[in-house]
C-alpha cells in the first residue's frame, strides 16, 4: 500500500514577523475588530471536509507522517488540531511510530498546553527560536523572550514529545558571526534532536524588503552568509547532529520524515488555504484566502486553484534540484556521462565530496552546498 | 494672393528655367528648420491645411523623433512673387544638418543655386552650420542669411545679424528675420528667393545631363532617384544610361516631388525631380553620377562627389547568436539606401558572430543601429568604435586596422591615425574648459576666433580616435550643452599608440582590446578592469582580470570565487516555484558567454562597452 503525507496550513498569526511572505493572515486582517476565534471557529470544519475529498482520492494509503505548519498552528486550540489527527487516523492507516509534528511559537505555548498537544497526538515539536539574541530578535519583528527557548524545550520533554526541534535564521540585517555563534550555542545546549538553519531570504513586498529599499537596513554580504553556515555546519557536526539537508541536522533517527518525503518527491496532501499537493508526479495548489477556501468548501466545491502535470524533464529537473540537496545526493548512475563531465571540475574546486564520487555518488561538501543551486544548473543546462 | 494651385502652376518639363529657383537650407539641429519648412508647404498651398502635419517632410521614424533629417528632399514649391507678381517654381532642397552627413549637405548644395543660412536667433550660428556654409560659399551659391525664432523671449536678432554678417561679408540688416512658428517673415523669405537667388543656367537643346544628388530605396518602387537636370530634358518615354557604368535603364516614371510624388511628362534645364527606373539598389544609381539620353548620350559628365569614406568602425554583433541572419539581410537592406555603409563578417570569441561595420561618423554609426534594432527587431551589443590605422611592420609593409583584435602582435615600426581638423563654436566663458579637454585628448591648438564679443570659434587638430569615443559628449558636458562641434579629416600622422589587451583568466577578450596612445594605456586599463571586475559575476573559482600591453601586464583586479549561490528553504509548497526559477535560470544560462571557463552575461559585455553617456541615456529611459 503506498504512502500519502499529510501536510495541514494553520493561516493565523497574531502579527505577521518583518522579513515573513507566507500565507498567513492576523484577525483583523481577516475581519475587522476580528479575534482568533471568531476568524478561525469553522476552519478545522473546512479542513474536515478537504480531508473527506482526500479520501475519495486515495482511499487505500498509509499515513507516514503529518505536518501542522503555518501561520502559528499552536495558536489555535489543542483539541482542535486533535480533530484533524483524528479525522486522518479514522479514514486511514496511520503508520506505526507515524511522525506528527507541531510547528509551534515558543510565546503560545506552556507546560499545561504541550502535554495537551501532546495528549492529542503530535510526537514532534519545532519551536521558531529564530535567534538568541535580542538585537536579531527585533529586527526579525520576533517578540519571544530567548529565555522561554529552555522553558517550551524543557516543556516538550516533560510532555513526552519524542523529537524536539528548532529553527534557526541567520543572516540578519546586523547579525555579526559572533552573534549567530551565540544563537547556535544556545540551541544546541538545550540538547535538541533537530536543527534546521535558514538564510534569511528578503521576499519582495515583505516590510523587510521596504526597510532595506529605503537603506534603513542592510542584508550582510553572501561572505558572512557563507561563514555563517560552515559554523552552524560544524557546530552541529561536533554536537552529534548530521547534516541530511542542506539546511537541516539531526541526531540519527531524528531526521524530519515528513520534510523527507518533500525531497524525495513523495506523494503528500496539502490541506488548507494555499496548500501545495504532490501525487504520482500531478502537483496542485489550493485558492490561497482562507475565506475563498472555506467558502468553497461549505458550497460543496473544491478549493483547488490550479495544478500542473509534469512533463519528464520537469521531473527530472525537481529530482536533481531536490536529491542534491540532500546527504544521500544524487547516484552517478542516474546522470549522463555529459552531466557528469560538466561538473566533473566542481572536484577539483572542493565542491563535491571526491571519495564519495569514486564510490559512485554526487555529495556535495559543505563549500559545496553553499553553491548547490550554481551545480544544479550546470546539470540542468 | 501669393499661392499658386498646382494645375494651374508651370508645369513640369515645360516651365521656363528663368521661372526657376533653386534652394537649399542650412541649419543646425533645433534650429527651426523642419517647421520654416513646414510653413513653406503651408504657405505656398502645396499642402492642404487638413493634412498638415509637423515635420512634414520626415519620413522616417528616427528623423520625427530625434528632429533631424537623414535623408535629403527635394520639394517644387510655386510661388507667385510679391515683389513682380510674376509665377515661379522654388524647389527646396532638404538638407541634413550634422557632420557626419556633410556629404549629403555637399550633393544639395551642388544641384542648387543658392542656400538660405538658418540661425536661431536665441542661440547663434553652430560650428555644423557653418562648416556647410563654408562648403556652400565655396560652391559660388547666393547666401541668404535668416534668422529665426524671432517670436522667442530670448531671442537677440542684433547680435546674431552682426555675427552672420561678419561670416559672409554682408550687412547686418540684409538678415532676414522669421518665425517658422507663427510665419512671420516667410512669405517675405519666398520673395527674396526670388529676387536674390539666380535663376537656373544650362542648355535645353544638348544632350540629357542630370546630377544624381540622391538614391533611396523605395519597398514598393525600389530606388528612386532624385535628380537635378543641368542640360537637355529628360522624358517618360526616353531610355537613360547612367554616365559611370554605361547601365541603359528603362525609364517607368518621371516626376517631381510636391511634396508627394506626381509623375510628369519630364524634366527640363534646371528642374529637380525623380527618377524610378526599377533597380533594387541605390549603388546601381550612385549619388554624384550624371544621368544622360540612351539615345543620345553626353560625353562629358558633370562633377561628381567623392565617395563618403568611412572613418569609424565599430563590430555588431546580435545579442542572442541566432539573429545572425537577420542582422546580414537587416544590413543588407539598409545598404540599399544608405551607400556609406560598409560592412563584412567578423568573428569574436566573445561577442559570436557578427559583422565590422565603417560609418561616417559617431552619429551616423549610432542611427544605423537604431534602425537596424528598430526595423528588424534586433537586439545588438556594439563594440567600442574605433578608426583606421595604418600599421608599418619592419619589413617595410604595412596592414590596415580596422579592428583592434587584428592588430599586429610582433615588432612593428610605426601607427599612423587619421587625424581631423576641429572647429567648436562656444561661448567664450568655456574657453579654459574646451582648451582644457583638447589638450588631454592630444590636441594641438590651430587658432581662436571671436564671432562676436562673447562667442568663440576654436579650431584644434586631433585625432580621430580622441574623438570618436566620448569627446561630444564630454565637450557638451563640460560647457553646458553650449558647445558646438565640427571636424573634417585631413590626413593621418605617426601617433605612439599601443594595443591593451584584456584579460580574463590569462585569455585576451577580443571585444576589449583598444587601441590607444601610450599615456592612456594604464588609464584605459584600470577603467576596464575595474568596470569588468563589477560586472562579472563571481565564479567557481578565482579569476584574474588584467590589462596588459603584449605580455606586459600594467593593470589588474581579482574576482574571488563564489562562496553563496543556493536559496536555503525548500518546503513542498517551494518546489514548484523554485523548478519555475530554474527553468528561467536555464535560459539565462544559455545566454552566457563562455571566455575561456569563465561565464559572462551579455549584460556585462554590453555594460563594459557602453560609454558613459550610454550608461545616463539608458538610465533616463527607464524612468
Amino acid at each position: 500500500m503506498s504512502d500519502l503525507s499529510f501536510y495541514v496550513h494553520i493561516p493565523y498569526c497574531l502579527k505577521r514577523c518583518g522579513y515573513c511572505d507566507f500565507n498567513t493572515y492576523t484577525p483583523s486582517e481577516l475581519r475587522e475588530g476580528g479575534t482568533l476565534e471568531t476568524v478561525s471557529g469553522d476552519y478545522i470544519d473546512a479542513v474536515l471536509r478537504e480531508i473527506d475529498i482526500a479520501h475519495l482520492q486515495a482511499p487505500d494509503v498509509t499515513v507516514p507522517t503529518i505536518f501542522f505548519g503555518g501561520g502559528t498552528p499552536s495558536l489555535l486550540p489543542p483539541r482542535d488540531l486533535g480533530r484533524v489527527i483524528a479525522a486522518i487516523k479514522e479514514k486511514w492507516n496511520l503508520a506505526n511510530a507515524a511522525e506528527v509534528t507541531l510547528e509551534a511559537n515558543p510565546d503560545s505555548v506552556d507546560a499545561a498546553r504541550l502535554a495537551e498537544l501532546r495528549a492529542v497526538g503530535f510526537n514532534r515539536i519545532s519551536f521558531g527560536m529564530q535567534s538568541a539574541v535580542p538585537h536579531v530578535l527585533n529586527i526579525l519583528d520576533r517578540t519571544h523572550n530567548p529565555e522561554n527557548i529552555a522553558k517550551v524545550v524543557l516543556g516538550a520533554r516533560g510532555a513526552g514529545f519524542e523529537s524536539i526541534s528548532l529553527d534557526l535564521i541567520y543572516g540578519t540585517p546586523g547579525e555579526s558571526l559572533e552573534d549567530f555563534r551565540a544563537s547556535v550555542t544556545a540551541a544546541l545546549a538545550l540538547g535538541v534532536d533537530h536543527l534546521s538553519a535558514y538564510a534569511l531570504i528578503v521576499e519582495t513586498g515583505t516590510k523587510l524588503a521596504a526597510q532595506i529599499k529605503r537603506g534603513e537596513l542592510t542584508m550582510p554580504n553572501d561572505d558572512l552568509m557563507a561563514d555563517m553556515y560552515l559554523l552552524v555546519d560544524q557546530l552541529c557536526e561536533e554536537s552529534g547532529l548530521s547534516w541530511y539537508e542542506l539546511s537541516n541536522w539531526a541526531k540519527p533517527g531524528h531526521e524530519s520524515r515528513h520534510n523527507i518525503a518533500y525531497w524525495r518527491n513523495a506523494n503528500w496532501w496539502g490541506l488548507g488555504p494555499g496548500a501545495h499537493s504532490h501525487m504520482n508526479g500531478i502537483r496542485w495548489w489550493n485558492m490561497k484566502h482562507p475565506t475563498a477556501y472555506k467558502n468553497a468548501l461549505f458550497a460543496d466545491a473544491s478549493p483547488l486553484q490550479e495544478s500542473e502535470v509534469l512533463t519528464p524533464q520537469q521531473k527530472s529537473d525537481e529530482a536533481i534540484m531536490l536529491s542534491i540537496r540532500m546527504r544521500g545526493g544524487i547516484s552517478l548512475s542516474d546522470l549522463s556521462q555529459g552531466q557528469q563531465d560538466k561538473v566533473a571540475e566542481y572536484r577539483q574546486s572542493g565542491h563535491l565530496d571526491s571519495k564519495q564520487w569514486d564510490a559512485g555518488t554526487l555529495r556535495l561538501t559543505p563549500s559545496g552546498r553553499l553553491i548547490a543551486d550554481r551545480i544544479v544548473r550546470e546539470l540542468v543546462v | 494672393m501669393p499661392a499658386i494651385s498646382l494645375a494651374k502652376a508651370p508645369q513640369p518639363a515645360a516651365t521656363d528655367p528663368a521661372q526657376i529657383r533653386n534652394f537649399a537650407i542650412i541649419a543646425h539641429i533645433d534650429h527651426g528648420k523642419s517647421t520654416l519648412a513646414d510653413r513653406m508647404l503651408g504657405i505656398t498651398e502645396v499642402v492642404d491645411p487638413r493634412n498638415m502635419r509637423a515635420q512634414y517632410l520626415d519620413r522616417m521614424d528616427i528623423e520625427r523623433e530625434r528632429g533631424i533629417t537623414i535623408k535629403s528632399q527635394a520639394v517644387r514649391l510655386p510661388w507667385r512673387s510679391g515683389l513682380d507678381g510674376k509665377e515661379y517654381i522654388l524647389n527646396m532642397i532638404d538638407t541634413p544638418g550634422h557632420v557626419d552627413f556633410t556629404y549629403e549637405v555637399s550633393r544639395s548644395l551642388a544641384a542648387s543655386e543658392g542656400a538660405i543660412l538658418l540661425v536661431d536667433c536665441a542661440q547663434g550660428i553652430e560650428a555644423q552650420t557653418l562648416a556647410n556654409l563654408y562648403l556652400a560659399m565655396e560652391n559660388n551659391l547666393k547666401i541668404i542669411p535668416v534668422l529665426n525664432k524671432i517670436d522667442l523671449p530670448a531671442a537677440q536678432p542684433e547680435k546674431f545679424a552682426k555675427e552672420l554678417a561678419k561670416l559672409i561679408g554682408c550687412e547686418p540688416s540684409d538678415c532676414l528675420l522669421v518665425s517658422g512658428k507663427t510665419g512671420a517673415g516667410v512669405a517675405d523669405l519666398l520673395d527674396q528667393i526670388v529676387e536674390q537667388i539666380p535663376a537656373p543656367q544650362g542648355d535645353p537643346n544638348a544632350p540629357a545631363r542630370a546630377l544624381i544628388f540622391d538614391s533611396v530605396y523605395d519597398v514598393y518602387r525600389g530606388v528612386v532617384t532624385y535628380v537635378r537636370v543641368v542640360d537637355g530634358h529628360l522624358s517618360a518615354r526616353d531610355q537613360i544610361q547612367m554616365f559611370s557604368t554605361g547601365v541603359r535603364h528603362e525609364m517607368l516614371e518621371v516626376g517631381v516631388i510636391s511634396p508627394e510624388p506626381i509623375p510628369s511628362k519630364g524634366l527640363g534645364v534646371g528642374e529637380v525631380g525623380y527618377l524610378i527606373t526599377g533597380v533594387k539598389d541605390v549603388r546601381q544609381s550612385r549619388v554624384g553620377d550624371t544621368v544622360t539620353n540612351y539615345n543620345n548620350p553626353t560625353k562629358t559628365p558633370l562633377a561628381g562627389y567623392k565617395d563618403p569614406k568611412p572613418m569609424v568602425f565599430s563590430g555588431l554583433y546580435p545579442l542572442d547568436g541566432a539573429d545572425y541572419p537577420l542582422l546580414r539581410e537587416a544590413l543588407d537592406k539598409l545598404q540599399l539606401n544608405d551607400a556609406a555603409l560598409v560592412y563584412e563578417p567578423e568573428s569574436s570569441a566573445a561577442l559570436g558572430f557578427g559583422f565590422r561595420c565603417g560609418f561616417l561618423g559617431l552619429l551616423h554609426m549610432e542611427i544605423v543601429r537604431e534602425r537596424l534594432e528598430r526595423e528588424s527587431n534586433l537586439s545588438l551589443i556594439s563594440t567600442a568604435p574605433n578608426v583606421v590605422y595604418n600599421v608599418k611592420l619592419d619589413d617595410g609593409k604595412s596592414i590596415i586596422v580596422t579592428n583592434p583584435s587584428e592588430f599586429p602582435e610582433g615588432k612593428i615600426m610605426g601607427v599612423e591615425e587619421p587625424i581631423v581638423r576641429a572647429t567648436i563654436l562656444a561661448p567664450s566663458e568655456f574657453i579654459g574648459a574646451i582648451m582644457e579637454l583638447c589638450q588631454q585628448r592630444r590636441g594641438s591648438l590651430l587658432g581662436m576666433d571671436y564671432l562676436s564679443e562673447d562667442r568663440v570659434e576654436i579650431r584644434y587638430t586631433l585625432p580621430l580616435a580622441e574623438i570618436v569615443f566620448d569627446f561630444f559628449d564630454k565637450l557638451k558636458s563640460s560647457t553646458r550643452g553650449y558647445a558646438s562641434l565640427d571636424y573634417e579629416a585631413i590626413g593621418d600622422a605617426e601617433g605612439d599608440l599601443v594595443k591593451v589587451d584584456i584579460l580574463l583568466q590569462g585569455e585576451a577578450v577580443d571585444a576589449f582590446s583598444a587601441i590607444v596612445h601610450r599615456d592612456k594605456a594604464y588609464a584605459y586599463g584600470l577603467m576596464m578592469t575595474a568596470k569588468l571586475h563589477a560586472l562579472i559575476p563571481r565564479q567557481q573559482f578565482e579569476v584574474p582580470i588584467q590589462a596588459a600591453i603584449g605580455s606586459r601586464i600594467i593593470a589588474r583586479e581579482n574576482i574571488r570565487a563564489i562562496r553563496k549561490d543556493v536559496l536555503a528553504k525548500c518546503y513542498g509548497g517551494d518546489i514548484s516555484r523554485k523548478r519555475k526559477l530554474l527553468e528561467k535560470q536555464k535560459e539565462g544560462k544559455k545566454r552566457m558567454k563562455m571566455v575561456g571557463r569563465v561565464e559572462v552575461p551579455q549584460e556585462a559585455f554590453v555594460a563594459a562597452l557602453a560609454t558613459d553617456a550610454d550608461i545616463d541615456k539608458a538610465k533616463a529611459a527607464r524612468k
